[in-house]
């Protein structure tokens, strides 16, 4: 009976922010321009320059699966987003007030924010065959899972900045802040190992970068890639799609409890 | 025994330093208007965000329903249903979606909540507009679609923080009539803040917040004639003369200001009549204030319930209850 109330919860605040993001067309579009100005941007205008640096792997071929993570960490956002906005106009009082507990609202909106942003990777698989990448069937099931535990996690983060948030601008400020550096320095546009030593460990302490390997792992595939060259190496260990995968678990289970805490607290 | 709607005791929240509800206690009982007034930053908001579980308190207790506030918040929250003075409806939904998401939040099984929805869409005249988006709505629009979605889920308390404001005439005289209609089917308790008069007159009893304490709560009815009765105004020929008939005939205590003669009596209605037919002093004018809960308000509090700047007769009433009180 009070499970059955909490998933109810739960699933309200999803439901909420679904139904929501389909009427915002504009946002809906939004999400993918930044994403597709990159990879065009970095892969026709960069390609000559960072390219070498990825050797064995076309460099458009190279920076897509970071977009696909890209695509993943902008929409996770949106999470925190919902909740500073929600604030903003008020809508906030109406479900706090709602016999919902606070954990139950987090994880709604994590729910809501993976499923809107999932979506919008999968969109985004349907440039693959213009950029001659391969995509079947095996892959994308093997993509599915990665890319919920990043977006689970980026969600749980978006939350945790927004808990304390009372302004938008605030928000996108701090968002700047924090989640630039942390896209520009996760290996989405350079491989991360060959680079300079103080930008290659700066990098390799992003959480980011161990979801945006995996996602490029399952992509290129660790047999046929040269991974040692593109991979991330620790002391000598390349890491591989499982070895990436538990870190951003780990990560993820953190700042979703994180969020939970934060959130929680009462005034 | 009757459990009252609701029931505060010795109730305070601070603010760091700044005490903003400085230990309050009253009963509010079932089905009840309660009036909760007070001038801006006296309490009001901080009290009822304690009350539906939005808020804290520093120490005492407040139940409603008998339901402890800060210990049993889903029971809390079962039992009221709000309408803020600020909206707090997404306006990218349709009215019919925010209701949903209501109704799916509070656990409103499907069937009664179709009927339940059309029911009171039809009262707040919403019905052709469920398909719209809440943006494309009206500020009065917005506060009755407010009205519906707080009484979905068949709250015993309505709180309505002031849900006029803003408004114009007509329309906070609809929102009323609504609200009127409501209270006799639902049986509800309401709370509400105001910063209208004549929307305090419809309490029961009325509760008056200064500086987060209660300052006065009575019937609107006792509130006013715990001024002193009316306030009369004369012209006369010879003032003189008039004021020395008023004090030894009448046995008033006359107070001459602005060039006319004021004094309060209890009863103006009967007073009147007898007064014209007895009064020999020559009269050219004759008006008669009876008091408001404007002049109970600006008494106790300083400040006129509108934040409008007092007029000079205002002023007067107040130096004159300072003289008739002190």
């Amino acid at each position: 009976m009070k499970m059955a109330e909490e998933l109810r919860g739960i699933w309200v605040i999803a439901y909420r922010d679904l139904l929501r993001f389909l009427q915002e067309r504009a946002r809906l579009l939004s999400t993918f321009a930044m994403p597709i100005l990159f990879l065009i941007i970095f892969g026709a205008g960069f390609k000559n320059v960072i390219g070498p640096m990825a050797p064995g792997v076309d460099f458009v071929q190279f920076i897509y699966p970071g977009i696909i993570a890209m695509t993943i960490l902008m929409g996770s956002l949106m999470s925190g987003l919902s909740i500073v906005w929600d604030r903003e106009f008020g809508f906030l009082r109406e479900v706090l007030v709602a016999p919902i507990s606070r954990s139950s609202i987090v994880l709604g909106k994590i729910i809501g924010s993976t499923i809107v942003s999932l979506g919008q990777a999968i969109i985004m698989l349907v440039l693959a065959p213009f950029l001659q990448v391969e995509l079947s069937l095996i892959l994308i099931l093997k993509l599915i899972p990665i890319l919920i535990i990043i977006s689970i996690a980026i969600s749980g983060l978006g939350i945790l900045i927004a808990s304390r948030m009372r302004s938008q601008q605030g928000f996108q400020l701090l968002v700047q802040i924090v989640i630039m550096p942390m896209t520009f320095l996760s290996g989405i546009f350079f491989p991360v190992n060959n680079v300079a030593v103080w930008l290659s460990v700066i990098s390799k302490l992003n959480p980011l970068t161990y979801g945006v390997d995996a996602v490029r792992q399952v992509f290129l595939g660790v047999t046929t890639a040269p991974a040692q060259a593109i991979g991330v190496t620790i002391f000598g260990h390349t890491m591989g799609v499982l070895d990436d995968t538990l870190i951003v678990v780990g990560l993820g289970a953190l700042l979703v409890i994180l969020a939970v805490i934060s959130f929680s607290k009462q005034d | 025994m009757a459990v009252n709607a609701i029931e505060i005791n010795n109730l305070v929240r601070k603010f760091g330093q700044l005490v903003a509800v400085d230990g309050i206690s009253f009963n509010v009982q079932k089905g009840e208007i309660f009036g909760f007034l007070g001038p801006n930053g006296a309490g009001k908001t901080t009290t009822i965000n304690i009350l539906c579980t939005l808020l804290l308190p520093t120490s005492g207790n407040a139940y409603i329903n008998g339901h402890d506030v800060v210990k049993e918040r889903r029971q809390v929250q079962r039992s009221i249903g709000l309408v803020f003075q600020d909206p707090t409806l997404d306006d990218y939904l349709t009215a019919e979606q925010n209701l949903i998401f209501h109704a799916y939040a509070y656990g409103v099984p499907h069937d009664i909540r179709e009927k339940r929805m059309s029911e009171l869409l039809e009262l707040v005249q919403l019905t052709d507009r469920r398909k719209n988006r809440v943006a494309t709505y009206s500020g009065g629009m917005k506060r009755r679609l407010e009205l519906a979605r707080g009484l979905l889920h068949h709250p015993q308390i309505l709180f309505l923080d002031e849900p006029t404001l803003g408004l114009d005439p007509q329309t906070r005289r609809l929102i009323w009539d609504h609200i009127n209609t409501l209270r006799q089917q639902e049986n509800l308790t309401i709370f509400m803040t105001t910063h209208y008069m004549d929307e305090a007159e419809y309490c029961d009893r009325i509760a008056i917040i200064d500086h987060g304490k209660i300052v006065a709560l009575d019937t609107p009815k006792f509130l006013k004639d715990s001024l002193g009765g009316d306030t009369v105004s004369v012209q006369a020929d010879n003032h003189e003369q008039a004021l020395q008939e008023l004090t030894e005939s009448f046995h008033l205590a006359p107070i001459v200001q602005n060039g006319m003669i004021n004094f309060s009596v209890k009863q103006s209605d009967t007073f009147l009549p007898e007064f014209m037919r007895s009064f020999r002093s020559g009269l050219r004018s004759i008006s008669v204030h009876r008091p408001t809960l404007d002049d109970v308000f600006l008494k106790l509090t300083g400040r006129a319930i509108r934040d409008q700047e007092a007029s000079a007769w205002d002023q007067m009433r107040r130096m004159m209850g300072g003289g008739m009180h002190g």
